[in-house]
């Protein structure tokens, strides 16, 4: 089972996930609030991307990670705990000492590339989806196979 | 409760359960070309069933299968041997533990097809994808099978009359997201996903979800406990209690749930806020009250397919006095046929003047008398006043018996704990309407403004 989201602050980065091989999210931008930057960052290579909904490159993440991307990674970090973002993302760290600062320093000590791969689209639409389950309508009928999703008292 | 019962052999148990877990090594390694070792528990698996009516399918279907000639219906013939083995095993606990508990059982229920239309197609698709995944095998999932199910699950999510093929499709969706890519897993769930699988392969089967008719039940509900479900994105509570009906016949154990979609990073006290509004029965509960029900709809399982509008708030009830006094008279509901499965046991317990201790693996045991009964805190939801340490101190208990891994074991509702001569009750859904906990109301403030945040996203963001 995968135990359960630990509680966190979503106003700064109202969205995280590890799918698709890729830590992904979006972050509100500090300036606009009609702005979000879609942020990722790929496993095993690290390559890096960031720009807004509107498809504007992040000024910032040019060399190395921008500060959107170092958001998204101490949010993942607190929303998954870092034994499993550092497993997703295959970074070698001694387990008991991740933190978000150190998953990020060993990434960036690789001078990752950026991402050419143009994932923003996709991870956006994700976004909506994943705010849309918000619309959906309760029902009463039983779901007999929730049974086998109890509550975890297990911290990631 | 007579818990020596619980302990001990079954005749048959093992000998089913290794025909399960011979197939869940196959659906491991992949249905598309099965090694000698898969092509032989596939053989097991029909033979398991040889005799019972599907026998003659199952064979078909494990040759075929077992020569790499599989078809969808051959997965649904498999899926549904599976099923019926497990179904078996579901039987011969529940009457093991209808006799621990020793309360009457209700008639069995006739399996009533459904009449509902279903948009056919979407289950197709689901089934689609189903067999993508049992050709791959657990071993060879990677992300593009995997998210091969988002567009389905998306379009289902949106019909409530699909929910429940939804839920469960995209509780296993997220599990194997996070498991991807199978070849480098460490250990593989194997029982646990060929459970999940089976299951939604039989749900795409049109009518197998509907819930089988039963009538309205008119009377009053004494609620005993919440038991609290969820994965990802999605939560559901279910509240068991007794009913005991107007026109006085015997009183029985019902159930009534509600369930939400969510977004995963709602979690904890935002659980029951996105519960709350819809279930005035979890008022109820949090206040210690019954419920009066007018004409509210009843499944032949015992569930009530709640509608606030056949429901009115009654008179104080201690669901401790429920159980001490109303529930040793109430008859046991019976599975659905398609539902026996050994992990939907969840049979309300009343137990008290046990012998607390701890098991092997640290686990709190209560010893009834002269027996151990594993207690397992880990499923009791961490947004309410219910602790692994109050259960651990405790002198009488409102409880789930559950079964997993060859072992009966209580799942704590409530605890009654005495501190200081005086007796106080937890529930574990004590929080469900809301609390004036300190702690409570600090875990409430934080999941208002999660979910406060994520609509004023959507409002700026979705339909633009």
């Amino acid at each position: 089972m995968v135990p359960p989201a630990r509680p966190r602050k979503l106003a700064k980065v109202p969205f995280v996930e590890l799918a698709d091989g890729r830590l992904q999210g979006v972050v509100s931008s500090g300036s606009d609030i009609e702005r979000v930057y879609v942020s990722s960052i790929a496993a095993g290579t690290y390559a890096f991307a960031c720009s807004t909904n509107n498809n504007r490159p992040c000024g910032g993440a040019r060399g190395s990670f921008c500060n959107h991307i170092r958001a998204l990674v101490t949010e993942a970090v607190l929303q998954y705990g870092a034994r499993r973002v550092a497993r997703s993302l295959k970074v070698e760290t001694a387990d008991d000492e991740a933190t978000a600062q150190t998953l990020t320093a060993a990434m960036t000590a690789t001078r990752p590339p950026l991402d050419e791969a143009k994932a923003a689209a996709a991870v956006f639409s994700r976004f909506l989806r994943h705010l849309a389950y918000l619309e959906l309508a309760p029902v009463t009928t039983p779901l007999p196979e929730m049974q086998w999703f109890p509550p975890s008292r297990a911290v990631a | 409760m007579r818990a020596d019962l619980l302990t001990g052999e079954t005749a048959g148990l093992d000998e089913a359960l290794a025909a399960v877990d011979g197939f869940d090594d196959a659906l491991t390694e992949g249905l598309l070309r099965p090694r000698p070792a898969g092509a032989a528990a596939l053989t097991a698996l029909a033979q398991a069933l040889a005799g019972s009516p599907p026998a003659a399918r199952v064979a078909e279907a494990a040759e075929k299968t077992a020569a790499g000639a599989a078809d969808e219906e051959h997965f649904v013939a498999l899926a549904a041997a599976r099923t019926a083995l497990l179904g078996s095993v579901h039987d011969a606990l529940t009457a093991r533990a209808a006799e621990a508990v020793g309360r009457p059982r209700a008639e069995e229920i006739a399996p009533a097809p459904g009449e509902r239309p279903r948009p056919v197609n979407l289950l197709l698709a689901a089934r689609a994808w189903l067999s993508d995944l049992a050709r791959a095998g657990w071993r060879g999932i990677d992300h593009e099978i995997v998210s091969g199910s988002a567009p389905v699950i998306s379009a289902m999510l949106a019909d409530p009359a699909l929910r429940r093929l939804a839920a469960l499709l995209d509780g296993f969706a997220v599990e194997l997201a996070a498991s991807c890519p199978g070849a480098t897993l460490e250990r593989v769930p194997a029982r646990r996903w060929a459970d999940l699988w089976s299951r939604a392969v039989l749900l795409t089967l049109p009518g197998a979800a509907d819930a089988p008719a039963g009538g309205t039940a008119t009377g009053r509900l004494l609620p005993l406990g919440v038991d609290l479900h969820e994965h990802a994105t999605a939560v559901q509570s279910q509240v068991h209690g007794v009913f005991e009906p107007a026109d006085g016949s015997p009183s029985r154990l019902v159930r009534a749930s509600v369930s939400v979609p969510k977004p995963d990073s709602v979690v904890g006290a935002g659980l029951w806020q996105l519960l709350r509004p819809h279930m005035s029965l979890l008022a109820a509960v949090g206040e210690g009250r019954s419920v009066e029900l007018t004409g509210m709809p009843v499944t032949a399982e015992g569930d009530l397919l709640w509608d606030d509008a056949h429901a009115r708030a009654g008179e104080s009830a201690d669901p401790f006095v429920t159980a001490r006094v109303a529930l040793p008279a109430a008859t046991d509901p019976v599975t659905a046929p398609l539902d026996r499965h050994p992990a939907r046991i969840a049979v309300p317990v009343f137990l008290e003047g046990y012998e607390r201790g701890t098991g092997e693996d640290g686990r709190p045991v209560f010893t009834v008398a002269g027996h151990p009964l594993p207690v397992d805190t880990g499923r009791i939801p961490v947004a309410g006043p219910l602790t692994p340490e109050a259960v651990a101190a405790s002198g009488a208990c409102v409880g789930l018996l559950r079964w997993d891994a060859g072992t009966f074991f209580v799942q704590p509702l409530a605890v009654e704990r005495t501190v200081r001569k005086k007796t106080t009750a937890l529930h574990a859904g004590a929080w469900a309407a809301g609390t004036t906990d300190k702690a409570g109301a600090k875990a409430e403030k934080a999941a208002t403004d999660a979910v406060a945040v994520l609509r004023e996203r959507a409002g700026r963001l979705l339909r633009k």
